[in-house]
């Protein structure tokens, strides 16, 4: 693998300066995912009305894979439904990355998933219906 | 760089005994600086494996035949190498699968006995190995676990020893040498503290008996525990040492098949020392490997290794200073551990740009949480050195670091 593949110049652009950064006191869902295999962690705040997301904060910490991932699904979601997201596939987030990434690291890049995908079970569960 | 004449080894010549050292990794030339995880194994083990199971496989201490014979000797024979490797004496050398089963039976063991309140004391420095089995016998029996603390520089600090083992305190059991920093502990001045407080010393050497001469007598703990595989051997055995009159007294930890001496419907009488504590077909070719490795590394002198250890380590760390925004964890005294941190990158980017020039570290917490959470960092990138690497491997790693910088443009 060429690692200038890997780290291309918008991975690391999303690393330095991530989308969408910062916490937000009023967010519908606030979770927090942790990787405990490598420290990476993200603080996903989510602003939903009528079913939609109309805003994202992120606050990563962890590695340029996580750290890009977080930021690029948080513009990937920003103005989408729930329903629309949801099911959103481990292929598509890699896709979106558009990189290649070895197995040892797939946990880093699907930290933003697994932390999406939880936050809307916890909106879906409790303020959902 | 330094002349082979000026080394403390004759590194070239143990290199050609480590056949994976030839191949490569993303067309590069193999730089293993991950030796706290795991150590390589000379051609030396790896044939005995490979002898064993083509010439003397059977099993131990039960069959009545040429071939349990040769492996029931070759087996006992690895112990009798061990013990003298550490000087201890035959029956104190304990085999287990690894440190963390090692520790996990003396937790059991230790703790049978014990009363609600009595301290164990530890350090923030411990794997978590030598961690979650107190933590967890301690949350089970009503115990008290207290903490040796650490220093800035990630060192045992020498007022928090003193504070924290009392009267009260049942059993310490620290590390000889952290394996997340590289900081070697003053264990035998620890183990005098411990016994004038009535206390067990229980002292977890993963890291110190690949590196160091070891001498129980002089170290005077009453446990040492230590894994084969980060010191040639294979994976899968690992060895507690006990003094010999108090592993008499203590409870088995895991009970079965080899561990008996009579068993009748009512009750069951066990086997004498070591069997008393290996129950079950135990991991014999890895024992026998063992002693293989220990045969190795006391052939080539483990005073030699420690020079040369010191010899390298010193040579990266003047190396690793001259980059800027480079930060370095742990004292200046130290086992052939650096772990540090690129500003602006995180280790784990570190460690696969590292890879993509063949070098082999490891990123992350280390097994060390607590000790991470102390230092207020996540992960560190961590270079552990051993007997076969160069100066000129060092040079290919900080080249390495070089494109780290210049790729994450830092
Ligand atoms: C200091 C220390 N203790 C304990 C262990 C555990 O060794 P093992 O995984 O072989 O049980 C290690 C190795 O990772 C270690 O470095």
């Amino acid at each position: 693998m060429d690692i200038e593949m890997m780290y291309q110049e918008n991975i690391l652009d999303h690393y330095k300066s991530p989308h969408n950064f910062g916490k937000v006191e009023n967010a519908t869902v606030h979770h927090h995912e942790k990787n405990p295999l490598c420290g990476d962690e993200l603080d996903m705040f989510l602003i939903v009305e009528d079913k939609k997301i109309v805003d994202i904060k992120v606050y990563p910490t962890g590695c340029a894979i996580s750290v890009a991932s977080a930021s690029m699904l948080s513009d990937e979601i920003k103005g989408k439904g729930i329903d629309e997201v949801k099911n959103m596939t481990k292929e598509q987030l890699l896709e979106m990355l558009g990189i290649p990434i070895s197995p040892v690291r797939l946990k880093c890049a699907l930290l933003s998933l697994d932390t999406l995908k939880n936050s809307i079970l916890i909106f879906e569960r409790y303020m959902g219906k | 760089m330094l002349s082979a004449q000026t080394k403390s080894l004759d590194v070239e010549q143990i290199r050609k005994d480590f056949p994976i050292l030839q191949r490569k990794v993303h067309g590069k030339p193999l730089v293993y600086f991950d030796n706290a995880a795991t150590s390589q194994k000379p051609k030396q083990v790896i044939d005995a494996l490979d002898f064993y199971y083509k010439n003397y496989n059977s099993n131990v201490h039960r069959s009545i035949h040429q071939l349990g014979e040769e492996a029931t000797a070759a087996y006992e024979k690895a112990r009798e190498k061990i013990a003298e490797f550490i000087n201890a004496q035959y029956e104190e050398v304990i085999f287990t699968k690894n440190s963390t089963e090692g520790l996990n039976l003396l937790a059991y063991s230790l703790t049978s006995g014990l009363k609600q309140g009595d301290e164990i004391v530890i350090s923030q420095l411990e794997h978590h190995s030598n961690f979650v089995p107190w933590q967890q016998m301690a949350k089970h029996l009503d115990l008290k676990l207290k903490f040796i603390e650490v220093n800035k520089n990630a060192e045992l600090d020498e007022e928090s020893i003193k504070k924290n083992i009392t009267k009260k305190t049942k059993i310490v059991s620290v590390n000889h040498i952290s394996n997340a920093v590289g900081t070697i502990n003053p264990v035998e001045d620890i183990a005098k503290i411990a016994h004038e407080n009535g206390a067990l010393m229980v002292v977890d050497g993963s890291q110190a008996a690949p590196h160091m001469p070891l001498d129980m007598k002089k170290i005077n703990s009453d446990f040492y525990v230590f894994t084969g595989h980060k010191m040639l051997g294979p994976t899968g055995v690992g060895v507690v040492y006990g003094k010999k009159e108090l592993l008499e007294g203590m409870r088995p930890f895991l009970y079965g098949g080899e561990m008996i001496n009579e068993v009748r419907f009512d009750d069951t009488t066990f086997n004498k020392l070591p069997w008393k504590f290996e129950a079950g077909t135990p991991n014999i070719a890895e024992g026998i490997g063992l002693g293989v490795a220990v045969d190795y590394l006391a052939k080539v002198g483990m005073q030699n290794i420690f020079n040369r250890d010191k010899e390298l380590l010193g040579y990266a760390m003047e190396k690793i200073k001259e980059i800027d925004g480079i930060t370095i964890y742990g004292p200046k005294e130290r086992a052939s551990i650096l772990s540090f941190n690129v500003k602006g990158v995180h280790a784990h980017d570190v460690s696969q740009i590292l890879d993509s020039e063949g070098v082999a570290i490891r990123a992350g917490h280390h097994c060390c949480m607590p000790l991470m959470s102390v230092l207020g960092i996540s992960a560190t990138a961590r270079a552990s050195f051993y007997l076969y690497n160069t100066e000129q491997e060092v040079d290919t790693f900080i080249n390495a670091i070089h494109k780290v910088k210049k790729v994450f443009g830092v």
